[in-house]
């Protein structure tokens, strides 16, 4: 099949589908240290290489109203100076140790890593120790920094109205909680950014107690153990982080959604669908496994439920798909899109779409499907191995959304024991459209 | 999730790093088809790279898109599996096949476990030697191209790369979009897409590497039953692209807020012995780092884009020295003379001793940085052989970047930059900026 093409990508690209587990002898180390900042050691001495990563509990859903962007922004600008270090010194004292440095921003967490040669890991915690307390930030950067965003959201966002739309049907998905509003945030609260704001949102969320050191690669966890000390040891915890993650939560859904977004760049139409669902829960995984599998059997590549009947057999379909976030600190989304073939409308798309799935819920899981993605999810076990990033990033993500890393480690043997039973009883209860947000992407209508 | 920046993937061989102990093997099968191998039995998987080289510029001008559309199909149907067939039996095994093309070569990755390798093998094998292109298949992905050509049509990016290589490559299969057009994609027949099969999979254009847990006589077996029924030789290679970079800047009017810019020169060649120098330069300017002058000048200076690269681009018939820049459409006109600025600035005045040091410790400390993955290093170690290296090239890389003195690079500055045809293609609304020839 001939890949994706971007608008489409970008659509997928916001769920990070992740049912390749970790493995429980990842050769982890676990510890916390006096401050109350958690640690993790992941071994792999195949190469000399080693990456060190700080997550913060705090992302763009901990943003005050009226800030919408401000976690990004001050991600941003984590990289002006310290009182040590001048602005932009810390990439440029990456770079000239050969390493490689960046950050991102999420809802539910804001994390920063290098990657460098092993032995280079303590001058990296130097300068990311000091960072996380010792900001200093003045008009200037914050002016600069600003337009790069505003440019960021641009190429992101406005310059590509599959964004554009999806922005606009989370915005319609959470009526009451803050995965509405983007993680970039809306332009017009952007613009109004200031130096303020972004030092408050540091002030609280800043500090060891609220933040989760993954050290990977080529390292001894002892000596990791007396350098994490050596630098955010020595940190004082904030006494005044707020106890818990202030979230308003969703009301219950008690009618059906639905938008439709116009906009001349739209070359291929396509429907998308999400209805609000529960994430992994702490102990608690089993229903978001099933919707794990879900996903993958209903739209999991060419073998799946709705790639079987809308792209094979009628050909109503260039390309169908579901996703569904397991990781997330709050009630997540289950998304499902058609892109539809020249000749089928959008309505047609959606109603083959909707029989596709009524058919499934009368008919059930296939039981062969049911083995090979069973086989996968053991597979990627092993595959995993061979990307230890890849593992050190799941392990921040679990940890900053609720989960623990025996959570992580008991993932695969919860998919593992998910029945078609499971499955349909989560698929019953997921799919019921009184509680979905149907959004319609097109182009604009021709004039007369 | 938002990123700070993002970097340009670009597979640029001279960034290629290495790690103590990887040993490559190579290998000669009873058949006649050479392999690299890394062996690592920590993990029990393979990675499996092929590479033939002659992509989509092998296609005959008149059946353009004839390489995109079969090798779309090459895991649609083969030997005695439809589409679907295949498909589930790859799931099965939870084996990955992938089939890419660019102007110059048709990729396949593939990772396989060790407990099932011989049924995965076949599967592929099939995929490669067999394809079925039935009707109903190459109808699909026929819908699939189109599709994506016509989301092409409304992508500044996308827009972009069309005009510009259509001004600079002209004639040569380079100058025509590599998944063809509207017209061409729908006249391709199945004896369209067998020609190109048989053009471009074949044994005289093959490399090879593999790495993780398997030996050097497994392997060698394997590869004899996968590709010993590939037809020896394939379709001829494009001659060298006569570039045209006539300087200026071409608008192609398109709504949308941000205006995307390419920009690019005449490069250098691989082979060349100033190519490191010239890499070097290259990273000083606006390659890969964040440290670049442009970056700095572009970015963190004046906050006029999210992001400007440059890099050199060694296509196998062409050289050139490209770039990229994104911003609102009432700065883009700044960005490019910033650019402009800069490019004339390097010309007149060099590079610093600190800016070279600068350059050679990251290139060189980011040496081991790669080496970090099976699936990663049997692709740099096939990418080795297509650019005829030899397998100690990864010992040896760091002292050839080490070796490179600011004569060197003020040598190589005098030689290639060239801001007088440095060419720049911007799509969107640019305020301040018309189409302008030199």
């Amino acid at each position: 099949m001939i890949r994706l093409t971007a608008p489409i990508l970008t659509l997928i690209a916001a769920f990070a589908v992740s049912t390749a587990p970790a493995r429980a002898d990842d050769q982890l180390t676990h510890f916390n240290l006096d401050n109350g900042m958690e640690v993790l050691v992941i071994e792999d001495h195949r190469a000399p290489v080693v990456v060190q990563m700080v997550w913060y509990r705090a992302g763009s859903a901990d943003e005050p109203t009226g800030q919408s962007g401000v976690a990004h922004f001050l991600e941003h600008l984590l990289f002006k100076g310290t009182d040590t270090l001048a602005p932009g010194e810390f990439s440029a004292t990456v770079a000239r140790n050969g390493g490689n440095d960046n950050a991102f921003t999420s809802y539910d967490y804001t994390a920063y890593f290098q990657r460098v040669a092993a032995d280079r890991l303590e001058l990296m915690m130097r300068m990311e120790s000091d960072r996380m307390v010792n900001l200093r930030l003045s008009e200037s950067d914050i002016a600069t920094e600003r337009d790069v965003i505003l440019e960021e959201r641009n190429q992101r966002v406005d310059n590509n109205p599959s964004s554009l739309f999806r922005e606009q049907k989370d915005a319609v998905q959470y009526l009451n909680h803050r995965y509405g509003v983007p993680v970039i945030g809306w332009r017009h609260e952007m613009e109004e950014l200031s130096l303020e704001d972004a030092l408050s949102y540091y002030g609280t969320y800043y500090s060891p107690n609220n933040a989760i050191l993954i050290v990977a690669g080529d390292v001894q966890p002892d000596a990791v153990r007396a350098l994490a000390q050596k630098y955010y040891g020595v940190l004082p915890a904030n006494p005044d982080l707020p106890k818990q993650r202030y979230r308003s939560t969703e009301p219950p859904q008690i009618a059906e959604r639905r938008l439709i977004f116009r906009d001349a760049r739209v070359a291929q139409p396509y429907v998308s669908r999400s209805y609000l669902a529960p994430e992994r829960d702490s102990g608690a995984q089993e229903k978001a496994a099933a919707l794990t599998l879900l996903a993958d059997i209903l739209g999991g590549g060419t073998t799946s439920v709705l790639a079987e009947k809308l792209q094979f057999d009628t050909q109503q379909a260039v390309y169908t798909g579901a996703y569904y976030s397991d990781t997330s600190l709050d009630d997540t989304t289950f998304d499902l899109v058609i892109v539809p073939v020249q000749g089928v409308s959008l309505q047609q798309a959606e109603d083959a779409m909707d029989k596709v799935l009524a058919d499934f819920l009368v008919q059930g899981v296939d039981a062969e499907q049911l083995d090979r993605i069973k086989m996968q999810v053991r597979a990627s076990e092993v595959y995993a191995r061979d990307n230890v990033e890849g593992l050190a990033n799941r392990y921040g993500r679990a940890l900053t959304q609720g989960l623990t890393i025996k959570d992580v480690q008991d993932w695969p043997a919860t998919l593992d024991a998910v029945t078609a039973d499971d499955i349909m009883a989560a698929a019953r209860e997921l799919l019921d459209k009184r509680h979905s947000v149907t959004g319609w992407l097109m182009a604009e209508e021709v004039s007369q | 999730m938002m990123t700070r920046f993002i970097l340009l993937c670009i597979a640029l061989l001279a960034a290629l790093p290495a790690r103590a102990g990887v040993d490559i093997q190579t290998l000669t099968t009873p058949g006649g088809i050479s392999a690299w191998l890394v062996e690592d039995h920590s993990i029990p998987f393979t990675a499996l790279e092929l590479r033939f080289r002659g992509g989509a510029a092998l296609d005959d001008p008149a059946k353009k898109g004839a390489t995109n559309l079969m090798v779309g199909l090459l895991e649609e149907g083969s030997g005695d599996l439809d589409a679907r067939g295949f498909a589930r039996a790859t799931e099965a095994l939870a084996a990955s096949f992938r089939y890419d093309l660019s102007d110059d070569v048709v990729s396949v990755s593939a990772r396989f476990l060790t407990e099932n390798r011989d049924q995965a093998v076949a599967l592929l094998r099939d995929s490669l030697v067999a394809p079925r292109f039935d009707p109903d298949a190459v109808e699909r992905v026929r819908g699939q191209v189109i599709s994506g050509l016509l989301s092409d049509q409304k992508d500044p990016r996308d827009i972009a790369s069309r005009a510009f290589e259509t001004l600079i490559f002209g004639d040569h299969p380079y100058g025509a979009p590599m998944s063809g057009t509207m017209d061409s994609v729908q006249a391709l027949t199945r004896a369209d897409l067998i020609a190109a099969h048989a053009g471009a999979l074949a044994r005289d254009r093959l490399y090879v590497s593999a790495v993780g847990d398997i030996t050097a006589d497994e392997l060698s077996a394997l590869l004899d039953g996968l590709l010993g029924d590939l037809p020896a030789t394939g379709a001829p290679l494009p001659g060298p692209a006569k570039l045209n970079f006539p300087g200026g800047v071409q608008v192609v009017p398109f709504d949308t807020p941000q205006s995307v810019a390419l920009f690019g020169q005449r490069g250098i060649d691989r082979e060349d012995p100033d190519f490191f120098a010239a890499y070097v330069l290259d990273l000083i300017l606006g390659g890969g780092s964040f440290e670049s002058r442009l970056m700095q000048e572009v970015r963190e200076k004046r906050g006029l884009t999210y992001g400007v690269y440059t890099y050199l681009a060694d296509k196998d018939q062409a050289q050139m020295w490209m770039g990229s820049v994104a911003s609102g459409n009432d700065r883009i006109a700044e960005a490019v003379a910033v650019i402009r600025e800069e490019w004339q600035k390097l010309l007149d005045d060099g590079v610093t001793e600190e800016e070279l040091a600068n350059a050679k410790t990251y290139l060189t400390g980011a040496y081991a940085l790669r080496f970090d993955g099976n699936a990663t290093i049997a692709n740099i170690i096939v990418s080795m052989q297509m650019e005829d290296l030899p397998t100690d090239y990864i010992n040896t890389r760091n002292d050839q970047v080490n070796a490179v003195t600011l004569d060197d690079v003020a040598r190589v500055s005098k030689r290639l930059l060239d801001p007088a045809h440095l060419t720049f293609v911007v799509v969107g609304q640019p305020v301040g900026l018309a189409t302008a020839g030199n």
